[in-house]
């Protein structure tokens, strides 16, 4: 079940308990001893293979918390040298991403396996169909020699019993470009010149190894020191909690954020934006356009699809244009953003206008932590109410829906939409853009993460019930046009 | 006969521990026992307030049983005995 596994209930159990120590008397002490609390003396050790060693992948996922990458550490570095270090620095930017290598162990490297299945037959298609001479077979079944065996699959497709199989890396799986892979000790390493920032490692480790590095402490230090934060959440945020956006806002206030802003606010500028380079584009008789709201995308285009950057709209995102609104009203203000996903980690990170990223799992640890139950809180309104269309930007479809209600009669618009990044999409927008025609129609939204950012990787809710509870809110919601 | 109620908790700490992830058994439930249980949205439960005690959520309430890392497999498996029993 997608981010609902048990590796990820514990990434939220340990921001629960990080978030009660930053607001108990001594954040250090009773950091240093959230893995001991988890896994008491004599406690049941369900996971790994002793206490030690899960308490020592607590206190790894915990640094990464904390906003440290754990690659690299010195096992001598104490739990509370990185929280002190947490409290006392300004920034936190570095590559979001970090993987917990004792976690990461678990998994075997990817290779190819002789199962039980091995009748230890007399065709012998493996040995014969292997050119690089890595099987044999002894005592009665076939074998292979892990340094001569290239991975290729060949005796996978040979062997008339299905007997052998391919195991697969889940992580290197879920990339959609070759980003992550196991080193030779079994660690996954992610190159992060290739890596999109797509977070989909993020939710395909079933040992949850792949750990965001959380601005958590960055935010809570500010908001305890009576600076003025002001939250920013995504739409898709919106499906994320319960009740109603105007309790969220109410249950964010309370959290200690000064004020709470819709990036659909901002959405609805993109859209006018985009409608209008739209018009503009098809006047020119350019074949197609795509949407450029999604920060996983928008990485994608730079980093490994340069030639569909002249179809790339060149609108801001809704992030961006909410940013403007936000620091024009309160100019010393500390902004925040609420995520559904990792990759808009890089999109702050560029710019000037946001300072932290939280994303949907770090704004629930807040509330629970502080106890704050958002079903009982009072509505609290928005200065001013964004659209329906706005609101709808998380979902697949969304944003070329708004777009389209935005343009003229007469301009044909065909929109269409890739819905989710992987091997096959990238394909297809790499034919798009060497034919100068996409055959599908004008208009192409591109969402990274399949079901559009209610799917991101961040997320907490079950996408259907997102969706129900967005829907809900579009149908009190007015019309952008 | 009374019928056996089903209470999938959905305030704040169970909904972000994941209790989204158990809507499947509004559906299943009534399937499986018709009007025999009733199975409905709850605010708080009271389960989680107490330290530590949010890691033991989603929490789902049978009657006055309380399933604690609830999911669909456990929740249904409480439900059958119950019903057993009746
Ligand atoms: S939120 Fe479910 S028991 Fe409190």
């Amino acid at each position: 079940m997608k981010n609902n596994s048990q590796s990820i209930f514990i990434k939220k159990d340990i921001l629960i308990r990080l978030v009660e120590a930053f607001f108990s008397d001594d954040f250090i002490k009773n950091t240093a001893s959230i893995p001991f609390k988890m896994r008491p003396k004599d406690a049941e050790v369900p996971y790994r293979c002793c206490i030690y060693k899960e308490r020592e992948i607590i206190k790894d996922r915990i640094i990464a918390d904390l906003g440290f990458a754990v690659e690299d550490l010195n096992e001598s570095e104490k739990l509370e040298d990185f929280a002190l270090l947490a409290l006392n620095r300004e920034k936190n930017i570095d590559n979001p991403l970090t993987v917990i290598e004792a976690a990461c162990k678990g998994c075997v490297p990817s290779r190819v396996y002789v199962t039980d299945l091995c009748q230890g037959c007399v065709a012998r298609a493996c040995e014969k169909t292997c050119k690089f001479g890595a099987i044999t077979i002894e005592g009665g079944r076939s074998y292979i020699d892990g340094s001569k065996c290239k991975n290729c699959g060949m005796c996978i497709q040979a062997c008339p019993y299905n007997a052998i199989v391919r195991l697969i890396v889940p992580c290197e799986q879920a990339c959609p470009i070759g980003a992550i892979s196991k080193d030779e000790n079994g660690t996954a390493v992610i190159d992060f010149e290739k890596c999109i920032f797509c977070g989909k490692c993020v939710a395909a480790c079933p040992f949850g190894a792949v750990n965001e590095k959380s601005q958590i402490i960055d935010v809570l230090k500010n908001i305890k020191n009576g600076k003025k934060v002001i939250a920013m959440f995504a739409p898709a945020i919106a499906g994320q909690f319960p009740g109603s956006i105007y309790q969220l806002k109410a249950a964010m206030i309370k959290a200690g954020f000064y004020d709470v802003f819709e990036v659909a606010l901002g959405a609805d500028i993109t859209s006018k934006n985009e409608a209008l380079e739209f018009e503009e584009r098809m006047k020119n008789n350019k074949p197609f356009m795509t949407t450029s709201c999604c920060a996983g995308y928008n990485s994608l285009v730079k980093k490994h699809l340069p030639e569909i950057k002249e179809f790339v709209s060149e609108t801001k995102t809704p992030l961006f244009y909410t940013a403007e609104i936000v620091k024009e009203k309160y100019p010393d203000s500390i902004t925040v953003f609420i995520s559904p996903c990792v990759a808009k980690r890089i999109e702050v990170a560029e710019n000037d206008n946001i300072d932290f990223v939280l994303n949907a799992d770090e704004l629930g640890a807040i509330f629970i932590g502080r106890k704050i139950e958002i079903l009982s809180m009072e509505d609290s309104s928005f200065e001013k109410e964004s659209s329906k269309q706005g609101r709808n930007y998380g979902v697949t479809g969304g944003v070329v829906q708004a777009v389209s209600c935005l343009l003229p009669d007469n301009l044909n618009v065909k929109p269409c939409m890739i819905d989710g990044i992987n091997k096959d999409n990238i394909k297809k927008l790499k034919k798009y853009a060497q034919d100068k025609n996409c055959p599908e129609g004008n208009l192409i939204e591109v969402m990274c993460c399949e079901d559009g950012c209610i799917g991101g990787n961040s997320t907490i809710s079950n996408p259907q019930t997102a969706k129900r509870l967005i829907n809900k809110l579009l149908s009190e919601s007015k019309d952008l046009k | 006969m009374e019928s056996i109620e089903v209470k999938i908790c959905s305030g704040t700490t169970c909904f972000v521990m994941g209790s989204t992830y158990l809507n499947e058994l509004y559906e299943i439930i009534p399937q499986l026992y018709g009007d025999k249980v009733t199975v409905k949205p709850s605010l708080c439960l009271g389960q989680c307030s107490s330290s530590d005690k949010h890691s033991k959520a989603p929490y789902v309430k049978i009657d006055d049983e309380y399933v604690s890392q609830a999911t669909i497999e456990k929740v249904l498996d409480v439900l059958k005995k119950k019903v057993e029993q009746v």
